[in-house]
This record gives C-alpha cells, sequence and structure tokens, in this order.
C-alpha cells in the first residue's frame, strides 16, 4: 500500500498520541469502547425485520449518548444477507477483524444455529434475537441468552387464551412451512388440545406461497377459529385474502407474536381490526420505558416499533444493565456472561429475567386490533405475567420430549 | 506463465503467517468456491452443457457426511470416501436422465433434478432435520493433523485444491479432453466419425459430480453445520454466474470467477449496503465489457498492448 508523506505524519502522529493515551488510561481501563456487533439482514427477504432490528439498537444507542455502562460503544453492523454460509462468514469477520466483545442478532433461526458451533468456541457472549426452541433447549448454548421468545412461548399462551377465556372448541392452525412456524403451531396445537379444545387441520404453505387461495378453499368451515403462526408480510397477505375470499365472520383469526407485527399492521385496513395476537412486546405497552422508547421510534421512523425493533432495543437495555453490573468490562467474557444471565431489569416490554438456560422469563400479552389516532394498534387486552418458554411444564419432562416440529406432538383429531 | 503459477502458490503458502484469521477463513471458502466452479467449469465450459443444477452434489455430500457422522456415528475416515461415492452414485442416475436432452431442456433437467433434492433436504426431516439444518459436526483429523485451526484448515483446502485443479487440467487436456471439446462444437460430426457422444458427455458429468462432491466435503468440514439452502438454485446459479464470470471453456477462468464472487459478496458487503445491485453491476459490466469472461478478455487486451508496442 502506497502511503504518502503527510498520511505517514498522520499515521506516525496518531501512534504516539495512542501510546500517551493508553498509558494515561491504563489505571482506569474503562475509556476504550465496547466492541458490539449486530447480525442482521439487510437484504433479501427477510430485510424488513432486519431493517428494523438496526434501527431499533440505533435508537437505544442514541438515546444514551452511544454510551453503556459509561463507556462509548462501537456498533458494527453486518449483514447476513439470511443465509446459513453467510452468516457465519460474517460472524468470523466480526469477531476476527472487528474484535467485537459481544454479540447480538442474529434474526433467523438456521442462521443461529450456523453460528452456535463458532460462538461456543470463540465464546461471544449472543444477544440472540432468532426463536429456534432449541437453542435455549436441548442444545442450550452457554454463550446465548434471549430476551424475546421461543417460537412457541407465545403460542403457548395464546393456546391456553383460546381454549379457556375465548371457549373455542375447534380450530385450523396454518403457519409458514419452516422450523419457526412449525414449533409456534405445535407449541399452539398442544396447549389446545390439552385445555380440551381441537385442532382439526394443520396446515403448512411455502413460505414464499405467491397465492393464499387454495389453502383458504380448504379451509374446515366447522372450525370456531384460525391460529396463524405467519412471519413476516404473509400474515398480512393472509388476512387480505381471507376477506377477498368472503371468509370473514365465517370464523375468527387469531395470530401468534408475527402474524400481525407493527411492522406490517401500518400497511393494513379495516379487515385486520380486532383480530387478536399474542407477543412479548406491544408499541401501545404502557410502561414508562415504552411510552418514551415507541413514540421516539414513531417520530424518527414513521412507523410503530413490533418485534424486532422492540427485541434490540431491549437486548440494548439487558446488555447495558449486564455491563453495569460487571464494572463496563466487556473483556471478561465469563464475567459478562453471568451477569447477562443474572439480569433482572425492568425494560420496554415489561420485566425480564432469564431460566437457566438463557431464555427469557417475562410477560406475555394479548393484543387486539383497534384504531387509534388513525393508524391500528395492537391494544393490550390482557397480560400473562412470568411465563417461561416451558410454559406450565416441568422443564425436565419437557426436555426430555422431542422438539416441536410438524409432526410432533402427533395430531389426534384431524378432520 | 508456469512462473506466476508457482508464485501465487508461494504467496498462498504464507498467508496464514501474514494475514489475520478472517483473511485467512476467506481464503478457504474462495478455494472451496473455486473447487466447486471448476466443477461446473467441466461442464459448461468443456461439454457445452449448461447445469442449473451442482449444488445438488455439493449439498448431497455435505448431508451425506454430516448425516452418517451424526446419525451412524462413523468416522471421517469412512463418511468421506462414502458420501464422495454416494454422490457420484446420484451424478451417474441425474446424468443419465438430464442427458436425454442438451441445451435448454437439459438446464430444465438439470433445475428440476436439484429441486427434488433440495426439497428432500427441506422435507425429510426424519434424516435432515429440516429446516434447522444438521449441526454438532467436527473436521477430521488427517494423520493426527488437527484442523479446527484455520490455518491449518487453509493449507488442508489449499492441497486439495491444488490437486484438483492439477487433475481437472489433466482431464481437459487429455486425448479424452479433446473428443468432449468436439462433442461440444460439432456435435454431430463426432458422432458420425465413431465417438460416444453421449457416453463422453455423461462421463463428463459424473466427474463433474464427483468434484462438487469434494466441494461438498470441505464446505460441510469449514462449516460444520449444514441447511437445506445449499441446496437451492441460488447456489447453482452462483456457482454458474463465477464460471461465466471468470471465462467458461478456461481453467483459469472459474478460478478468478469464483473469487470474485466470493470476495463480492462476503467482503464487498462489509463496506457496500446494497451489495446485490454491487455485484449486479460487476457482473453486467463484465457482460459487456468482456463478453468471453474475465481470463479470455484480458488475454485479448493483454495481446492488443502488445500489438500496441511492436
Amino acid at each position: 500500500m502506497a502511503m504518502d508523506r503527510r498520511q505517514f505524519l498522520q499515521g506516525a502522529a496518531a501512534a504516539g498520541v495512542g501510546v500517551a493515551y493508553s498509558g494515561m488510561s491504563l489505571g482506569q481501563g474503562s475509556t476504550d469502547p465496547i466492541r458490539l456487533g449486530l447480525l442482521t439482514v439487510k437484504t433479501g427477504p427477510l430485510a424488513s425485520g432486519g431493517i428494523d432490528m438496526e434501527r431499533g439498537l440505533d435508537l437505544y444507542l442514541k438515546e444514551h449518548g452511544g454510551m453503556m455502562a459509561g463507556r462509548r460503544v462501537d456498533l458494527i453492523v453486518a449483514d447476513t444477507g439470511g443465509s446459513p454460509a453467510t452468516a457465519l462468514t460474517k460472524t468470523q469477520e466480526l469477531v476476527e477483524r472487528n474484535k467485537v466483545q459481544v454479540l447480538t442478532g442474529p434474526l433467523a433461526a438456521f442462521e443461529a444455529l450456523a453460528i452456535d458451533d463458532y460462538i461456543r468456541t470463540q465464546k461471544i457472549p449472543t444477544l440472540s434475537v432468532a426463536a429456534a426452541e432449541d437453542m435455549t433447549q436441548r442444545k442450550a448454548n452457554p454463550w446465548f441468552v434471549r430476551a424475546t421468545s421461543s417460537s412457541a412461548q407465545c403460542s403457548h399462551v395464546m393456546a391456553y387464551h383460546c381454549a379457556t377465556v375465548l371457549k373455542y372448541k375447534k380450530m385450523i392452525v396454518i403457519a409458514d412451512d419452516i422450523a419457526y412456524g412449525q414449533e409456534m403451531n405445535a407449541g399452539f396445537q398442544r396447549v389446545f388440545e390439552e385445555n380440551g379444545g381441537k385442532i382439526i387441520q394443520k396446515l403448512f404453505p411455502p413460505l414464499t406461497a405467491p397465492d393464499y387461495g387454495s389453502f383458504i378453499a380448504q379451509l374446515k368451515t366447522d372450525a370456531d377459529a384460525i391460529f396463524l403462526g405467519f412471519a413476516g408480510s404473509n400474515g398480512f397477505r393472509f388476512v387480505r385474502q381471507f376477506n377477498e375470499y368472503g371468509m370473514n365472520g365465517k370464523m375468527k383469526v387469531v395470530g401468534g407474536m408475527t402474524a400481525l407485527d407493527e411492522s406490517v399492521l401500518r400497511n393494513m385496513g379495516d379487515e385486520a381490526l380486532g383480530i387478536l395476537t399474542v407477543c412479548w412486546y406491544s408499541s401501545e405497552l404502557n410502561n414508562p420505558i415504552n411510552v418514551k422508547f415507541a413514540p421516539a421510534f414513531r417520530k424518527a421512523y414513521g412507523y410503530d416499533p413490533g418485534y424486532y425493533a422492540a427485541g434490540t432495543y431491549v437486548n440494548g437495555e439487558i446488555l447495558n444493565a449486564a455491563l453495569l453490573s460487571v464494572g463496563g468490562n466487556a473483556a471478561n467474557k465469563d464475567a459478562l456472561m453471568a451477569a447477562l444471565k443474572q439480569t433482572h431489569i425492568q425494560t420496554a416490554r415489561g420485566p425480564v429475567r432469564f431460566d437457566t438456560y438463557g431464555n427469557v422469563v417475562g410477560n406475555i400479552y394479548i393484543r387486539r386490533v383497534e384504531r387509534k389516532d388513525g393508524r391500528l394498534v395492537n391494544a393490550v387486552v390482557q397480560t400473562y405475567p412470568d411465563v417461561s418458554q416451558f410454559w406450565k411444564y416441568d422443564p425436565k419432562k419437557f426436555l426430555a420430549e422431542p422438539v416441536y416440529s410438524r409432526d410432533w406432538p402427533p395430531a389426534k383429531n384431524l378432520e | 506463465m508456469k512462473r506466476s503459477h508457482f508464485l501465487l502458490l508461494a504467496v498462498l503458502i504464507a498467508l496464514p503467517w501474514f494475514a489475520g484469521e478472517f483473511y485467512v477463513n476467506l481464503a478457504s471458502q474462495i478455494l472451496i468456491a473455486v473447487i466447486f466452479a471448476a466443477s461446473l467449469n467441466l461442464l459448461v465450459g468443456y461439454a457445452g452443457l449448461t447445469s442449473l443444477g451442482h449444488a445438488t452434489y455439493l449439498g448431497l455430500s455435505a448431508y451425506i457426511s454430516a448425516w452418517l457422522s451424526l446419525r451412524m456415528g462413523l468416522g471421517h475416515a469412512i463418511t468421506a470416501p462414502a458420501a464422495l461415492l454416494l454422490t457420484t452414485l446420484v451424478g451417474c442416475c441425474f446424468g443419465w436422465i438430464a442427458l436425454r436432452a442438451s441445451g435448454l431442456g437439459f438446464l430444465m433437467l438439470t433445475l428440476a433434478l436439484s429441486q427434488i433434492v433440495w426439497g428432500l433436504g427441506y422435507r425429510w426431516v426424519g434424516v435432515t432435520n429440516g429446516d434447522n439444518g444438521l449441526s454438532g459436526l467436527t473436521r477430521p483429523a488427517p494423520f493426527g493433523i488437527d484442523l479446527s485451526d484455520s490455518g491449518a484448515y487453509f493449507w488442508f483446502v489449499l492441497v486439495i485444491t491444488t490437486v484438483v485443479l492439477y487433475v481437472i487440467a489433466r482431464f481437459v487436456n487429455s486425448p479424452f479432453g479433446a473428443t468432449l471439446r468436439g462433442t461440444r462444437d460439432q456435435s454431430r460430426r463426432m458422432s458420425s466419425l465413431g465417438y460416444d457422444v453421449w457416453g463422453i458427455r455423461w462421463v463428463t458429468f459424473v466427474f463433474a459430480s464427483f468434484i462438487g462432491a469434494i466441494a461438498g466435503l470441505l464446505y460441510v468440514y469449514f462449516n460444520k453445520y449444514i441447511h437445506p439452502s445449499v441446496m437451492s438454485v441460488t447456489v447453482s446459479a452462483e456457482a454458474l454466474l463465477a464460471v461465466i464470470a471468470g471465462g467458461s471453456g478456461t481453467l483459469a477462468g472459474p478460478v478468478v470467477g469464483a473469487a470474485l464472487v466470493m470476495l463480492l459478496k462476503n467482503y464487498a458487503s462489509a463496506y457496500v449496503e446494497r451489495w446485490n445491485m454491487l455485484m449486479g453491476i460487476v457482473f453486467v459490466f463484465i457482460v459487456i465489457a468482456m463478453p468471453a469472461g474475465i481470463v479470455p478478455g484480458m488475454r485479448t487486451l493483454l495481446q492488443r498492448l502488445k500489438g500496441g508496442q511492436e
């Protein structure tokens, strides 16, 4: 690399200052920035959630003057493109080239699984957003904490709500044909059937189904309601077509934690009104942190924060709390990881603590789509406090069973 | 020409001593992509058969070796040859089906066959673990050398890449390679001369799937994880793009093309947010400026420069 004289002088001066500076700060040890890596998806079909992840974390850092635990935070964002192999390369880049001390992300379950082994060997504390059940269950990674939700953590609650509060007897479940959708619907089926309901139909359209017409035509009309386990914009597309086919009023519609996320709700009309969904967050939450966060996000980006934006914002709060308790020392990974798992704080989603597997125990909210100030919002109608990923089951028994899938637990009541 | 090859090899051998770990890992991935593109180039460049399903062999051998070691508990000494053998057998079978057509028909058949395998990867959850993929894999330790270190693994891949490229060069420059090019350029004339055009193509197809399987093994050793997306049409198309951009039908073409694609995808994306667009622009530029690919394009350019000096 060619270097002209001016560059050389600048470099030498900077090096000199650097040496002097590090000499001065040796005693304090708190002036070098914390290096935080964000793994997200900014290109491809998952990009809308991925961009929200970056915005949520950006907003957190902006609100706190770019500091955590009194130290400056260098945020390095990497785009995995939604591919497992690229996710690994990008993680290596963040760790080896950018020397990040803490990771947040990635978005998709298969990305998290792709980097699982690398995180273990490199021992990088990771605040994950991906929902894959086994990451905090049968194959729990000691370097992962998840402050959002496992796939079925929220759908367990919705199933209980449908069976005991709404008194539905027969239901249909539908979700994208990916692990996330399968796990979510399996958890729903288990709790719903154990509380006296019957799942009479299970449908799994492909993730990129262009049209849901053929699936809507198959729906059993004697069902009381249908549960949507969709991700991204698919819930929105399904509901729109559901109405176009004149199904509105034939059966109730309820949804999982990403079926009608705030990020797609802004594109919907009256057809969404009254639909119940379940999530660990709502932009309408009335807690002291969220009443500041949600309007600030809306002001900055023009729409309400949803699953992904709140996910990284909450991760920011948790990381900050953990760093505070270790005196801002991100270099001691074991201490930081232990502090992360000990975190017990109030966040934008409500109180948060972690179980021994690194998964969050927190509030889950039943929300109804309502119109407020001219825009659609997920208004909270009921709160289920302190819900664990194991719902009301004993963790040991839960873990002894196979992981939720398309075929587990088996459906006995299909018509 | 020969001297520059050795120089490049020497630089690559020394790489782990001066480059950071990230760059060493990136270089390993580039070499794996090079093997994969070179295997596809046998079909596209030398046999004139454009395949859009080559990722099948990469994915199959990766899945077979992963499955054998996870579910059967077999060691690498068995899983690696078994994966290569089984994948090549699938190549025999798929070649037999796909070579019933040539041109567009061949392209569609390879695409269809690869979609079947990709679909199985997603759907046959009992074997492939579906969308969650297979994890918990290890790297082999040939002759007791631990390959978990990025430098050691890079050398391992470098040795195999060198051998594979040498074998491909021998294959292409052999009399068989000449008849293969003959079937590409003048298939009717070749068959009237008494050559078995179908047989020649089929042997090349099987050989290409075997080399693709080697890339698959190296891929799964590198990632220690395998997901159905590795068999998707995107991966096949990316390799095809690498071959065409580098220069199909040349030995160096796929090397340059694969390096370019990997660098754009994994390195440039750290600096350019719209790296997909950058990749598109680069390829449009290549197609306009050097329609035959980078390597032939540079060759003509150099010749022209030399001509100008004389």
